[in-house]
């Protein structure tokens, strides 16, 4: 509400008999509140976030500094540079990015014609896969990984940037099944038949008219499964023993390094889901949608 | 369809063997795995902090999401940085979000800075096993903070489907800000309310980076408890027994959910 009208109204009660402004008064502080509540929220959401910035970039002595300070006094990136310098984190890293961008590749090429598939055609035991689909969320990571562990031991796969591909992808895969198919849903058919009647083949209709109305969807669920590799850390624990990921290096070095090295690691693991959310705020709603269901 | 032989490969095949491996000994079937597993004691202990864990989390965080989700969509001004900030953690993993935890409640942590400034104390050990409850406290907070947000999402989209005639309607009949809540967006959004409570039962279940980046193994969780078996204990069969325990209680407990809830959604469905 703005001050004028808030004038008017007062004005209007000379005139008239008194308004009641209990309401508007009420409603206001309604507001107040709530804008509170979510100021609130944002610190609990924001600070944390903040204090790990603060403790990666903080110099040694800062760091050591009882009470610290909450405002970015010592900065320097000395705690950045010994963590990245320190043993297996550029390897590490390398092997994240890399089985990210793989298990992204892959998870395409074999999720999205199933997605297509289940936009587009009829099939039998469609629903049946649906089924499965949703059934294989269910399925924690533990449960595969350790036989996993061991048939890749037997093929020769085990501690390698494909072995994680593999176990990324087949986490990725119902998700990206799923999403691709509410993508493909959402290209109007018409569009595509008009292609097919003016003499593309189907092929060609897909990769004409279909694929670039879909990439955009296509390139977020592509961010969505990255991050998903990027972050996940039991299989790539499990799974490798000298190239490890980022996370699983993280993790298992966790106990016998010192609180800077966690701290660099944490603020380290946790940039990538800022750029993440900036890139995808505007497919977040879309993809839990009604079809999750 | 290539993508079924694929997961029938890595999803239904691990599955089958890690079944079988559990109840495998050197010579044949036998149920020596699982009492190894029933004999330890942290085995128990990560039982019941696991559970104990959910119990705590999940209401929380539920009334969190859904007041966060009205707020959202009572369009205050900024919601949509709100709603950008709020999604963040969405996306870090629960071992980035253990670690951030820990600038917090470390002994010489900003929490115990805050609290040094105001003259309360001089550095609480709030993660120090002696401490069971703080310890809960500082995984309940990072779990909170954590997978809130993917709870947020799931109702957000929600409340977007409904029309804003209901809302209106109910308004012109003179229904107050909590008789909307409760009889116009309750009802409309339990579909999505209970896909997120099934996914978050999962993931709860699944959880360990968070407690095992805070408190070290002072606060053993179910996977966390696989994850010792198999890489420092080497021993895959007990880990792939834990495992199925796992596996088992996310399956219960995701079918409860299902039943629970299926009823009422009938009815809304039928109206």
């Amino acid at each position: 509400m703005t001050a004028v009208e808030t004038e008017k109204t007062s004005r209007a009660g000379d005139a008239l008999p008194p308004v009641d402004r209990g309401p508007l008064r009420r409603r206001r502080r309604v507001r107040s509140l709530q804008q509170l509540a979510a100021v609130a929220i944002t610190l609990f959401m924001g600070v944390p976030v903040y204090l790990i910035a603060l403790a990666a970039l903080s110099s040694r002595t800062a760091l050591n500094d009882f009470p610290k300070s909450f405002l970015p006094t010592g900065l320097s990136t000395t705690t950045i540079r010994a963590f990245l310098s320190s043993t297996g984190i550029g390897p590490a890293t390398f092997n994240s990015v890399a089985s990210g961008l793989l298990t992204v590749l892959l998870a395409l090429v074999i999720g999205a014609p199933a997605g297509y598939a289940l936009a587009r055609y009829v099939f039998r035991g469609r629903d049946a896969y649906q089924l499965v689909l949703l059934l294989t969320r269910a399925l924690p990571i533990v449960v595969l990984s350790i036989p996993l562990a061991q048939l890749f031991l037997n093929t020769g796969v085990y501690d390698t940037v494909t072995a994680v591909v593999l176990i990324h992808t087949a986490l990725a895969l119902p998700t990206t099944v799923l999403i691709t198919a509410s993508i493909f849903v959402s290209v109007p058919r018409d569009v595509e038949e008009a292609a097919l009647i003016f003499g593309c083949t189907r092929f060609g209709a897909f990769r004409r008219v279909v694929l670039p109305l879909a990439v955009p969807g296509l390139a977020a669920s592509s961010v969505f499964t990255f991050v998903l590799s990027w972050n996940e850390v039991l299989g790539a624990a499990v799974i490798t023993l000298d190239h490890r990921t980022l996370p699983a290096q993280v993790l298992t070095s966790l106990q016998q390094s010192p609180l800077a090295y966690r701290f660099a690691g944490g603020f380290l693991l946790v940039i990538p889901a800022l750029v993440f959310i900036a890139l995808m705020r505007r497919y977040l709603l879309n993809m839990w949608g009604t079809r999750a269901g | 369809m290539p993508s079924f032989v694929f997961m029938v490969l890595l999803l239904g095949w691990p599955t089958v063997v890690g079944i079988r491996e559990a109840f495998m000994g050197p010579d044949g079937f036998t149920l020596a795995n699982w009492e190894r597993m029933a004999a330890e004691p942290r085995f128990w202990e990560a039982v019941r902090n696991t559970l104990l864990l959910i119990v705590v989390v999940i209401p929380i965080q539920f009334v969190l999401a859904f007041g966060m989700a009205l707020l959202l969509q009572s369009r205050l001004r900024g919601s949509r940085l709100y709603f950008y900030l709020w999604a963040v953690p969405l996306a870090v993993s629960d071992l980035a979000a253990g670690l951030v935890w820990l600038s917090i409640f470390t002994d010489r942590g900003y929490l115990n800075s805050v609290l040094a400034a105001l003259g309360l104390g001089d550095g609480f050990s709030w993660l120090s096993y002696q401490h069971h409850s703080t310890m809960l406290l500082a995984v309940v907070l990072a779990e909170i903070w954590r997978s809130t947000s993917l709870v947020l999402i799931i109702v957000v989209a929600g409340m977007q489907m409904i029309p804003r005639e209901y809302d209106e309607a109910a308004q012109v009949f003179g229904g107050g800000a909590w008789q909307r809540v409760r009889h116009v967006i309750l009802p409309l959004v339990k579909p999505n309310l209970q896909v997120a409570l099934i996914l978050r039962m999962i993931m709860a279940m699944q959880s360990f980076a968070v407690a095992q980046a805070l408190t070290g193994r002072n606060f053993p969780l179910l996977v966390g408890e696989t994850y010792e078996w198999f890489a420092a204990l080497q021993n895959p069969a007990v880990a792939g027994a834990v495992a199925l325990v796992v596996l088992g209680v996310s399956l219960v407990a995701s079918i409860t959910c299902l039943r629970v809830l299926r009823q009422p959604e009938a009815e809304v469905r039928l109206r």
